[in-house]
């Protein structure tokens, strides 16, 4: 009786080791995601069958607001804390927390990956990777276009043509103006107070954005775009309180005055189309419209977000393995059509996702991927540039500052230069 | 050290490790960061600048003109911290006198009305915050009753003025109750004999106020007084959250300057924000050295009679 007692209390024991063993095992992945519709939610889900497929990773979504990513996060990698995975937009600033999937992914997957995603892996490298073209870093989850939307029903109802695919800033400002005083609409046109958006404007009427060496500058186009972008606040074409509103570099969209009927026009992104279709469709019908022209270019702003491993991970292969995952056609297609986002995978961009949208949905995706080869040079080395936020926080600062009636346009256009020369350069410290 | 000496330390070491870990260590840290520049948050990493980051700062031709200052955001952020910090302090102190006058009398509901003016006390700033930005924004219910009464909608927080007053208004009826609390209990410590001497005397009301209450109150003002020019130079949360420091940098103070400087930013300037720290440090020690004096004339004062 006693010799069974103590066999039982033996194979207790070996089954609780092995319990403690089989955990110590398990790996856990930790990824930091924040949500512009439901890629979270996606992506748990996705997560679940790569855990089924791997036995012993166990992945965990933590949500978090967009703030957390911007402002938290940094100071976390920095500190050597955060979470294995992270959802960024930054892509190129922390470039130096990045782990590089490169060693884990085998050389097929490699090729792989350059075959189909090599137009953004330079987005996610440092300056000297981008010279050698080294380094897997990052998919993205999340290919955005900038682009404007319009209230359909508001042109209908003003007997008022929508302008051509060749149509100006200018032109689309001076239609919204007719719409807007037609249908005692408040504003013509609003843009969210971020200065991503602010760039395809400044491109498209001349700027550069840098100089030879690579170094940010405030050149006559965008010191032009910037007047033209306070002088149609100040004669009441878009609402002030976006842009003057807030206050130091915050961003604000301006999805709510559109959805209220309070514009008839409003440049955003990609990325508001399903918020598009689940709220402003209950209200009137909607477009996207082919990227506004300038005297430079017809151009729009590239940019998203995309998951990166980050180097502090303690299990860096399981890490690479699941965005290895993620980056499967089949997967990644999925990703895209359940988050309504345009891919930044060629194969599945080549053969097509299959969005379960409205057709206004659908027609406003395609018009944000016919828009993709237009995007000037410029606006592409912007995204590409690891201080970016060095040109589009003072931008919605002092152009903020502009609207709100606190400085006159050339004081803020010389604020911003002196603000981005100073950044740039302590950076480099 | 005998059994009996050595006792209160058992009681004071849990306190002064968390006050040495959470306050003063962040002092230190705080120094050297102010003194080094860059933008590495690792203190090693960080290279010594000496007083660059302070000069920086101090980098100004004109102090009263913003715009000759290099950095003009911080220049807006003090002004509008000093003149947050004196308006508001004197508004709230004449708005919480009255209240405590009125709630010291014998009035019906004086417990419910104690209770109404405390309860704003009770809740979070950011709260507070966040249900007068519903009231206040654009479509909010104060224009729906200016709309309502044949008014033009008007940018409550899109106005540099506007939104400076209402910043100053949250912020005053969310902390009242409590300054009123310090009057009110200041107001019932004045012996009733000496209101009962004035009746006799047919003083009136106004002398009464202005001989008796007032000068048996100050103590309790200077209190309320210096508590709450502390607390305005501190102000962060419920205006990050109202206004954000907008329009344009017209509610930016110099708490709000810190953090964007530090945490806000792509490029942290940890240096900067540091420096910055300390300035703010040193006007909060002025003002603490300044209710000492007056606390300590005051009992002087007091001695002499």
């Amino acid at each position: 009786m006693k010799l069974q007692r103590n066999r039982i209390i033996v194979a207790m024991s070996v089954g609780v080791l092995l319990g403690i063993g089989s955990q110590a095992v398990a790996q856990e992945l930790r990824v930091q995601c924040y949500s512009d519709g439901n890629e979270c939610e996606v992506t748990g889900d996705i997560a679940k069958r790569f855990e089924a497929a791997n036995p012993g990773i166990k992945v965990v979504i933590d949500k978090v607001p967009y703030k957390a990513v911007v402002e938290q996060l940094p100071v976390q990698l920095a500190a050597g804390e955060g979470p294995d995975i992270g959802r960024v937009t930054d892509l190129g600033g922390l470039n130096k927390y990045y782990l590089d999937l490169t060693p884990y992914l085998g050389a097929a997957r490699v090729k792989y990956w350059q075959d189909n995603l090599a137009s953004t892996l330079s987005w996610f490298r440092s300056p000297e990777e981008k010279a050698a073209g080294k380094g897997i870093y990052g998919l993205m989850s999340q290919l955005t276009v900038t682009g404007g939307f319009v209230n359909k029903t508001l042109f209908e109802q003003a007997n008022i043509p929508l302008p051509p695919a060749t149509a100006t800033w200018d032109d689309w400002m001076a239609a919204a103006k007719k719409v807007a005083d037609a249908t005692k609409t408040p504003f013509a046109m609003a843009m969210d107070r971020s200065g991503h958006r602010f760039a395809p404007l400044a491109v498209a009427y001349g700027a550069k954005i840098f100089d030879d060496k690579g170094k940010p500058i405030m050149d006559e186009g965008y010191k032009t775009a910037a007047k033209k972008f306070i002088d149609w606040h100040k004669n009441g074409l878009m609402p002030k309180e976006v842009w003057g509103g807030v206050g130091g570099s915050q961003y604000r969209d301006a999805f709510d005055e559109f959805v209220n009927g309070r514009v008839v026009m409003y440049y955003s992104g990609s990325w508001q189309v399903r918020r598009m279709s689940s709220q402003a469709s209950k209200a009137f019908d909607w477009a996207v419209i082919p990227a506004p022209c300038g005297p430079a270019a017809c151009t729009a702003m590239p940019g998203g977000a995309a998951y990166v491993a980050f180097k502090r991970t303690k299990n860096p292969a399981a890490a690479a393995k699941f965005l290895d995952f993620l980056a499967g056609d089949a997967v990644y297609a999925e990703l895209m059509a359940k988050t309504e986002n345009i891919p930044a995978h060629l194969g599945v961009a080549k053969a097509g996702v299959n969005y379960d949208v409205s057709p206004a949905a659908k027609t406003a995706l395609n018009t944000f991927v016919a828009d993709v080869p237009k995007i000037a040079k410029a606006n592409y080395e912007l995204q590409g540039y690891g201080l970016n936020r060095a040109v589009f926080l003072p931008t919605a600062q002092r152009l903020g500052q502009a609207v709100a009636g606190e400085l006159s346009a050339d004081d803020a256009i010389a604020r911003l230069a002196a603000d981005m020369d100073e950044q740039v350069k302590g950076a480099a410290k | 050290m005998n059994k009996a000496a050595r006792t209160p330390w058992y009681f004071l070491t849990p306190n002064l490790v968390i006050f040495g870990v959470f306050t003063f260590l962040p002092i230190v840290i705080n120094f050297y960061y102010a003194f080094t520049g860059g933008v590495q948050l690792y203190p090693q990493d960080r290279p010594y600048v000496g007083w660059d980051n302070m000069a920086t700062l101090l980098d100004c031709k004109n102090y009263w003109d913003v715009s000759t200052c290099r950095k003009d955001l911080f220049w807006r952020a003090v002004w509008n911290t000093a003149y947050f910090s004196v308006l508001q302090v004197v508004l709230m102190i004449l708005f919480s006198l009255i209240t405590a006058l009125v709630l010291n009398r014998k009035i019906i509901g004086r417990g419910f009305w104690r209770g109404v003016f405390f309860y704003p006390v009770l809740l979070s700033p950011v709260v507070v915050s966040l249900i007068w930005k519903w009231i206040l924004q654009r479509d909010g219910l104060l224009n729906a009753i200016v709309v309502a009464i044949g008014g033009e909608p008007v940018l409550w927080l899109g106005e540099p003025e506007w939104a400076f007053f209402w910043v100053t208004f949250v912020s005053i009826w969310s902390q009242m109750g409590f300054y009123t609390l310090i009057l009110l209990s200041g107001l019932q410590a004045i012996p009733a004999d000496l209101y009962e001497a004035a009746q006799m005397d047919r003083a009136s009301p106004w002398r009464t106020l202005w001989r008796i209450t007032l000068p048996l109150l100050m103590p309790n003002m200077i209190v309320v007084g210096v508590l709450g020019a502390i607390r305005a130079v501190q102000t962060f949360d419920n205006v990050f959250v109202l206004t954000g420091g907008g329009p344009g940098s017209a509610t930016m103070f110099v708490v709000q300057y810190i953090y964007q400087t530090a945490f806000q930013e792509q490029i942290r300037l940890y240096g900067i924000a540091a420096a910055g720290s300390l300035l703010l440090a040193l006007a909060l020690i002025v003002l603490t050295l300044l209710q000492l004096r007056v606390t300590k004339a005051e009992s002087a004062g007091e001695r002499a009679k």
